[in-house]
């Protein structure tokens, strides 16, 4: 049976993983490559690295970090953050990621994603979307949950999956950092509507949560950092847990 | 003599590179035809779409992997590069393959999400397979494909999504895996070992 997928993920800057409160607040948590490794052999099934800071002077240190932590990793690997052209996405694959995460990017230039597709696949192609509630419907934001994009989530999901999006990464921007729980609501929305797999990402802070998210949120994946950086819960822990709630995770592992 | 990486201008080549390096192998990433033709053992991973494969035909690598098949090279198609083993792919109507076995690439039923993401486990056929020698019925590895192939009488190790498809085939050299056993874990470097020491 196909299993649910638990994501580290590691937000990056200036080649070291951070973490912070509704994207604020940055606490150093440590080094990539080995967090990457440590994190794969106690059970996660993916690996996200999240550029954070995403400056021109600093992505000659994301590649460097990318092939680092590429080295040594035998489980998928996604890198996120200020890819604007097919040639940074190049640069990306060619350091060592299997997976790439547009989002900015996608909304500025949406025919982006169709061209990273056509030439790396769509399995390859993961498009990125912070959302955040206003009223009775949730938005798209890009630059870090700072600027509106006028978008309406469920209908940008579609639209990124038409274009040949490979997997959907939802923020919930109002939940990221608060160990609150994942946004249900909004993933279930988004899952329903489109085809192709949803990663439910903010708000993770118990076993759960990963559980609400899976069974009421239909997600396909969940994803969490700190979480795991702090040892909040270890990954096996979560597992066993998913596991007693008849949940279906890749075990062992 | 060396393991030859077949690389035909897509997908990620330096993943498989990197596994065959972690568990010491020999192995060289070439588009040479006359490369392949003196490698001890060859491999064609494969991401992305049916239509790529085509270019196989241009640069003379089909003639060269088909005559080291025929001399008994072993050889070991990954994803898109298992699915070139058979007839055809209805993701690329037209674009033939290497037609070492009967029978078509077909797309999920719409009842499931497609692409087929995620770990999913094997369903091991009785026999013996040595390629997945020391790996037992219910291990998890790691999928991401569109297309599938049917089940077969190579078929040694099978998987359900929408149905039952193709997971692993076999038969004397042959080798194919729809998965991605560089992104498998331990459980993907225990079968990439065990192709490197046949």
């Amino acid at each position: 049976m196909l299993t649910k997928r638990i994501i580290a993920c590691l937000d990056v800057d200036g080649g070291r993983v951070v973490k912070g409160i509704r994207f604020l607040n940055l606490r150093d948590a440590g080094d990539p490559a080995e967090l990457a490794t440590a994190h794969s052999s106690s059970g996660a099934d993916e690996i996200v690295l999240l550029d954070i800071s995403a400056t021109h002077e600093k992505r000659a240190t994301l590649l460097d970090t990318v092939r680092r932590t590429a080295r040594e990793l035998f489980v998928p690997f996604t890198v996120g953050g200020g890819i604007r052209t097919l040639e940074d996405a190049s640069a990306i694959f060619d350091s060592g990621a299997d997976k790439i995460s547009l989002n900015s990017a996608a909304i500025s230039t949406p025919e982006l994603i169709g061209e990273i597709a056509q030439r790396f696949g769509s399995q390859a192609v993961i498009v990125a979307i912070d959302a955040k509630r206003t009223d009775d419907k949730f938005h798209a934001f890009v630059h870090g949950g700072r600027k509106p994009t006028g978008k309406d989530v469920v209908e940008w999901a579609k639209e990124a999956e038409k274009r040949g999006a490979g997997e959907i990464l939802l923020t919930s921007m109002d939940r990221d950092g608060t160990g609150k729980g994942f946004d249900c609501e909004l993933t279930k929305a988004v899952s329903e509507a489109v085809r192709i797999p949803v990663i439910a990402s903010g708000g993770a802070g118990s076993a759960q949560h990963f559980a609400e998210v899976f069974d009421e949120g239909h997600a396909d994946a969940a994803l969490a950092a700190s979480i795991f950086h702090f040892g909040l819960s270890s990954l096996s822990e979560l597992k066993q847990h998913l596991r007693s709630a008849a949940i279906s995770v890749r075990w062992p592992c | 003599m060396t393991i030859a990486i077949i690389d035909y201008g897509v997908g990620n080549l330096a993943s498989v590179k990197k596994a065959m390096d972690h568990i010491d192998a020999d192995s060289t990433i070439t588009s040479d035809p006359k490369v392949v033709s003196h490698a001890e053992k060859i491999v064609l991973p494969g991401v992305g779409h049916f239509s790529a494969t085509s270019s196989l035909d241009r640069s003379g690598l089909r003639d060269a992997v088909s005559e080291s098949i025929k001399r008994g090279v072993p050889f070991l198609g990954i994803c898109v590069g298992m699915q070139w083993m058979i007839d055809s792919s209805q993701e690329a109507s037209g674009v033939r393959g290497l037609g070492l076995w009967p029978g078509e690439c077909e797309r999920f039923p719409a009842s499931v999400k497609s692409p087929h993401v995620g770990w999913n486990q094997l369903e091991l056929r009785n026999g013996s397979s040595r390629l997945l020698r020391e790996i037992s019925s219910g291990s998890f590895v790691y999928f991401t494909h569109s297309f599938r192939l049917p089940l077969l009488k190579t078929t040694v190790a099978e998987c359900e999504y929408g149905g039952r498809f193709s997971a692993v085939v076999e038969q004397d050299n042959l080798f194919g895996v729809q998965f991605h056993p560089e992104k498998s874990g331990p459980i993907g470097l225990q079968l990439l070992r065990n192709f490197c020491s046949l």
